[in-house]
């Protein structure tokens, strides 16, 4: 507990003052992987919901295998795979580099199923009006799922945007540059060491005021579909109900 | 690459052991913290759901650790616990084929996945908690239940019922969560695949580090993990596939029966 009074210290807050620089680097080395992660993520999530919803067996069965495969393994050890693969073959990996795709082929993994989920739940009959009005496969996408989908794809996609955000965390393991990895070697540098109350605080304020936005927002967001949702199928019983 | 020096590592009855002992502790450390975390989880949820009026402080208190702990990484935690969260007499000896520092680490970082892992958990007993319907509520206060007694002989029973598939996947998400103590001690399955392969020139017989060693070892990790994984992702997705049908019975029945 003596580690936390350090944070009442007038010395260890200027100490962080005084490497403010150490944080905002972090800060820069975890949004770039963060953003860079999630384009990565969005296209493979896109490629492989498209895979897994098309109804052909072997583009299902590789979406089916990728996103097995990565949702039951722990990302930590899919890093670590990566990074010494490159390392001991000579290539030399880039850390910034190996959490991009890293945490992009994990994060895409979870697109993948919300898309997959998103596309599904839009009735076949629909597939069939368009088909039979002359649409073709991009067109059916573009007009008649995206808008449909679009509001049960998007809070789970912000959800696990955050996660990738929190997730940038695992490349400590690999020396990283990213926030968390900085923050621990300032709290146990030789020359910058001990503010460990003030650095966490400021370490954890920076990924709240990054992931409690976004978080409400997916919440909310679900919360209101909710009530649409039951609404319009309060609505619909009551009109067949009329009806017979 | 040397593929028959590399799988000789994994030949070594020693080297296999020390490694399926990981995995044990991973499964071990997950189930004891969604355990713990089930406990603390349910307390929270039904504080921040049902602590209105005077007790409402509470609720702004578990809204607020659950936010923050959902909203910040694990490894934080774990670093946070490390140097404040303070470790009991008795844990600080050898057991369990550790040395009396990782056990001391092994307490701490137990205790950040639990903080970490029951805000997680309180949410989803809290989505089991707002589906059971209100009716449930009124029936048992007509009954002269109390509060107490409404929420442990009718709602909670309910709500858990509701949520075991969700709770069963969030077991998932802890055990590749566990390989998070890989940062700070060498205990669980991740950490030890890092450790033998950080000197495989010991054991693979060639005397130097080949890259056929990353690919057998890191792929017995992704074997056991993936194993253990999509064994239960099958019963959560068997448990879900299950649960409309037994549901429609239920709806059924009342319709059938006069």
């Amino acid at each position: 507990m003596t580690h936390l009074i350090d944070t009442f210290s007038a010395d260890a807050w200027a100490k962080v003052w005084a490497y403010r620089g150490t944080f905002l680097l972090g800060l820069q080395n975890t949004l770039i992987t963060a953003v860079f992660g999630l384009l990565l993520a969005l296209m493979l999530g896109i490629v492989f919901g498209l895979f897994g919803s098309s109804g052909k067996k072997p583009l299902s069965i590789i979406s089916r295998i990728y996103v097995e495969f990565i949702q039951n393994t722990p990302v930590l050890l899919q890093m670590c795979f990566l990074y010494y693969a490159l390392a001991f073959s000579g290539v030399g990996a880039d850390i910034i580099t190996t959490g991009i795709v890293t945490l992009g082929v994990y994060t895409g993994a979870y697109m993948a199923e919300v898309v997959r989920a998103g596309i599904q739940a839009v009735p076949r009959g629909q597939f069939e009006a368009a088909q039979s009005q002359g649409f073709g496969y991009v067109q059916y996408m573009y007009y008649i799922i995206l808008p449909q989908s679009i509001k049960i794809i998007l809070p789970p996609m912000v959800n696990q945007a955050v996660n990738l955000f929190k997730n940038t965390s695992c490349l400590y393991i690999v020396g990283g540059a990213d926030l968390i990895s900085l923050t621990y070697s300032f709290v146990t540098g030789a020359t910058t060491g001990g503010a460990y109350g003030p650095a966490y605080l400021v370490c954890g304020a920076m990924f709240f005021i990054v992931c409690f936005p976004l978080s409400s927002l997916a919440t909310a967001w679900e919360t209101s579909l909710k009530k649409r949702d039951a609404g319009s199928a309060a609505l619909v019983r009551k009109l067949e109900e009329g009806k017979a | 690459m040397d593929w028959a020096a590399s799988f000789s590592i994994l030949m070594q009855t020693s080297v296999l052991r020390y490694i399926m002992l990981g995995a044990v502790f991973s499964i071990a450390i997950a189930a004891a913290a969604v355990l713990c975390s089930i406990l603390l989880g349910s307390v929270l949820a039904l504080v921040r759901n049902y602590c209105n009026g005077k007790t409402r402080p509470f609720k702004w208190i578990a809204t607020a650790y659950i936010e923050l702990f959902r909203n910040t990484p694990l490894l934080l935690w774990i670093f946070v616990c490390l140097v404040v969260c303070p470790c009991p007499e008795f844990l600080s000896r050898q057991m369990l084929g550790l040395s009396s520092v990782e056990v001391r680490i092994l307490f701490r970082a137990f205790v950040a996945l639990v903080l970490f892992t029951s805000s997680v958990i309180a949410e989803i007993i809290r989505g089991g908690l707002n589906s059971i319907a209100k009716g449930q509520f009124e029936a048992a206060h007509s009954q002269g239940f109390g509060t107490v007694q409404t929420m442990v002989y009718i709602i909670l029973p309910q709500a858990y019922r509701a949520v075991v598939p969700t709770l069963l996947s969030q077991v998932i998400t802890t055990i590749k969560d566990s390989s998070y103590l890989a940062n700070v001690a060498v205990i669980e399955l991740m950490s030890r695949v890092r450790r033998v392969l950080a000197t495989s020139n010991v054991y693979n017989g060639v005397g130097t580090q080949l890259i056929s060693d990353v690919f057998v070892l890191f792929g017995l990790a992704f074997l056991i993990y993936f194993a253990i994984n999509f064994t239960l992702s099958c019963i959560v997705r068997s448990m879900q596939n299950r649960k409309p049908r037994q549901a429609a019975r239920r709806q059924v029945r009342p319709a059938t029966e006069p």
